[in-house]
């Protein structure tokens, strides 16, 4: 062994440059596009709705004043920025915190660095749930709802499961995830089996492929509160899931509850899981590779990696989606793309001289 | 603080494993449980740290009810210190010994700057605070045994139970553990240890326990306690015990080398 410790970025820093790294890509794709915006546009028009905002504040308070920008920009660019490319740019970014932030919880519950978001079958669920909706002709809002009703659901059964499996509780769980996770992949293989080969069955593979295109501000508010509601308390309990990871009984001694800790964790990851997986389809690797890089930058202790795992998920899912809607006249499912960008990237990582897994 | 064990029993299932185990350990005091593989010396462990709750019997602390008590108050009064194994990630020395305090904070915080200082006094007292910032899984697996006591120490409670605490060690380590965990028996805190080792067992303990299907066969002083008869009745080996150093140690020696 070369070195005794890992290169490892101070936290502080480390976190200083995934924000730097999260506004520039922020910054990056809100300029790229059909209709490209520069960034003296983007300013302006970011500073004119700043001002309108300030102008009615101060309005209510009785001051009179009024504060506007002469655009120097086209009325198309500002509608483009608001109502198409903003709420794709959030959602994007909110898919990538949640996926990621999910799967570095998965890995400290089960004890277990493969672990990713799909392992308790949130993701067949919620496949099921669309392909179900798109079957019986529903429209685009209730095949968002069947599948996070339907991804939520499959994870519920396999705790229920799991309640009822004798011996180690974390391999109960895992085991309850494969089998019911297999179960509703093979339905969703019949529905496409019996799906209208001409319209269903294309929508059905297009959705399975995960794909941002579409998002729109009613999916965004919907996405929003359901992830704050998972992320938030993953934040707080970041430091007790170092304490899971040590296994039931250690940290039982520990004096924290492991079973009722870990349940709260599944229950918020889940949550967050469903919500990105019903308004993006199936975005994989996402969950399982982000968690790892942020290990490498800062570190095992969730202390650290929760927070940086959310950055770089963010930043990360931002980017490649970016490059999904500009890379080709036609854009590229976001699900396909974020395999072709991170393994070779990952692949480099862990083969990198004086580094150990 | 004292902790006891009044008439434990329990069963998996058809299989009886405890068949009424009751003793009391004070603080000074360094015990070592004897016995067997599969006697119940782990099972026995779990029933009164709190980890196993349908047995019937009780672990006392102080008077209180291991059974009724929180997890969380249970960890400031009894440390566990687990056997050897692979942990699932490398965290820091520190950060190991930081989860320790986890039950001096509350749930949604994180260590502040008292915990590092109690995480730091404890691993100095190990004599281990120079690897502070290094890798759990990048240290000798003396070290590790001694990071996982300083955890214990961290949690600030005052009787430890120590499963094995020797098994994996190197020759030289053995003793340094072994060394250490007396030292802190000898600073008040109550220790319960399960050794394999009946020579360590006499050479270090105040007390020995020895477990036979279920029951204590024997307790009391080393000296008294431990003798030719006591180890085959556990192990079922034949043995000479020999006696040196004035009989501040004791070696077992298989009479039947070809053992079957």
């Amino acid at each position: 062994m070369a070195k005794e410790k890992k290169k490892q970025l101070p936290y502080g820093t480390a976190v200083i440059i995934l924000l730097v790294v999260l506004i520039a890509v922020i910054v990056v794709a809100f300029m790229l596009g059909r209709y490209p915006i520069t960034p003296l546009e983007l300013f302006g028009i970011l500073l004119s709705r700043f001002a309108a905002a300030v102008t009615s504040v101060m309005r209510f308070f009785g001051v009179r004043a009024s504060w506007t920008i002469t655009p120097f920009w086209a009325e198309r660019q500002e509608l483009v920025l608001f109502s198409i490319r903003m709420p794709r740019v959030i959602m994007a970014g909110l898919v990538g915190c949640s996926l990621s932030a999910a799967g570095a919880a998965y890995q400290g519950v089960f004890q277990n660095p493969m672990a990713a978001p799909d392992i308790l079958g949130a993701s067949s669920g919620a496949a099921f749930g669309a392909a179900l909706a798109i079957l019986l002709g529903l429209g685009s809002k209730l095949v968002t709802l069947f599948a996070f009703a339907f991804s939520l659901i499959t994870v519920g059964l396999v705790i229920f499961i799991s309640r009822h499996t004798k011996g180690k509780k974390v391999l109960g769980i895992i085991l309850a995830g494969i089998m019911v996770s297999s179960l509703f992949t093979s339905a969703t293989s019949f529905i496409k089996l019996v799906a209208d080969p001409a319209d269903q069955l294309p929508a059905i593979t297009y959705w399975l492929m995960g794909s941002l295109n579409g998002v729109k501000k009613s999916d965004l508010l919907f996405a929003f509160i359901t992830m704050a509601i998972g992320l938030v308390p993953l934040f707080i309990l970041r430091w007790r899931i170092n304490v899971l990871t040590l296994g039931d009984d250690e940290a039982r001694t520990i004096g924290v509850n492991a079973g009722r800790l870990r349940l709260i964790v599944i229950i918020c990851s889940t949550l967050v899981t469903a919500a990105s997986v019903s308004v993006s389809g199936m975005i994989g690797w996402v969950g399982l590779v982000i968690p790892h890089l942020a290990r490498r930058l800062v570190g095992n202790n969730y202390r650290h990696l929760m927070p940086a795992t959310m950055l770089l998920g963010a930043a990360f899912l931002l980017a490649v989606d970016s490059v999904s809607r500009n890379l080709l006249a036609t854009e590229i499912p976001i699900g396909i793309l974020t395999a072709f960008i991170g393994a070779p990237f990952f692949i480099y990582l862990i083969t990198r001289d004086g580094e150990r897994y | 603080m004292s902790i006891e064990t009044k008439d434990i029993r329990f069963a998996y299932g058809e299989h009886e494993v405890l068949r009424g185990v009751s003793f009391e350990a004070e603080p000074g005091q360094l015990v070592a449980l004897l016995g067997p593989n599969g006697v119940g010396k782990s099972t026995l462990f779990k029933c009164m740290l709190g980890l196993l709750k349908n047995y019937s019997g009780d672990t006392l602390i102080n008077g209180k009810s291991v059974k009724k008590m929180p997890a969380a108050d249970l960890a400031k009064e009894v440390a566990y210190i687990p056997q050897w194994h692979y942990p699932s990630f490398n965290f820091s020395v520190i950060d190991m010994v930081l989860m320790g305090t986890t039950s001096q904070i509350s749930r949604s915080s994180v260590p502040g700057r008292e915990q590092i200082e109690t995480a730091e006094q404890a691993l100095e007292k190990m004599n281990i605070l120079h690897l502070r910032d290094k890798g759990y899984t990048q240290i000798s697996g003396g070290e590790q045994q001694l990071v996982l006591v300083s955890r214990a120490l961290a949690q600030k409670a005052r009787i430890l139970i120590m499963d094995e605490p020797s098994s994996n060690l190197d020759f030289g380590n053995q003793f340094r553990i072994m060394k250490q965990i007396k030292d802190l028996a000898a600073d008040g805190y109550t220790v319960i240890e399960s050794l394999h080792n009946p020579d360590q067992a006499y050479m270090y303990a105040d007390r020995l326990i020895a477990m036979k299907g279920g029951m204590i066969v024997a307790d009391g002083k080393p000296s008294e306690t431990m003798d030719a008869d006591l180890i085959e009745k556990l192990y079922g080996v034949e043995v000479k015990v020999h006696s040196l150093r004035h009989d501040r140690i004791r070696i077992c020696v298989p009479n039947n080398l070809n053992i079957d």
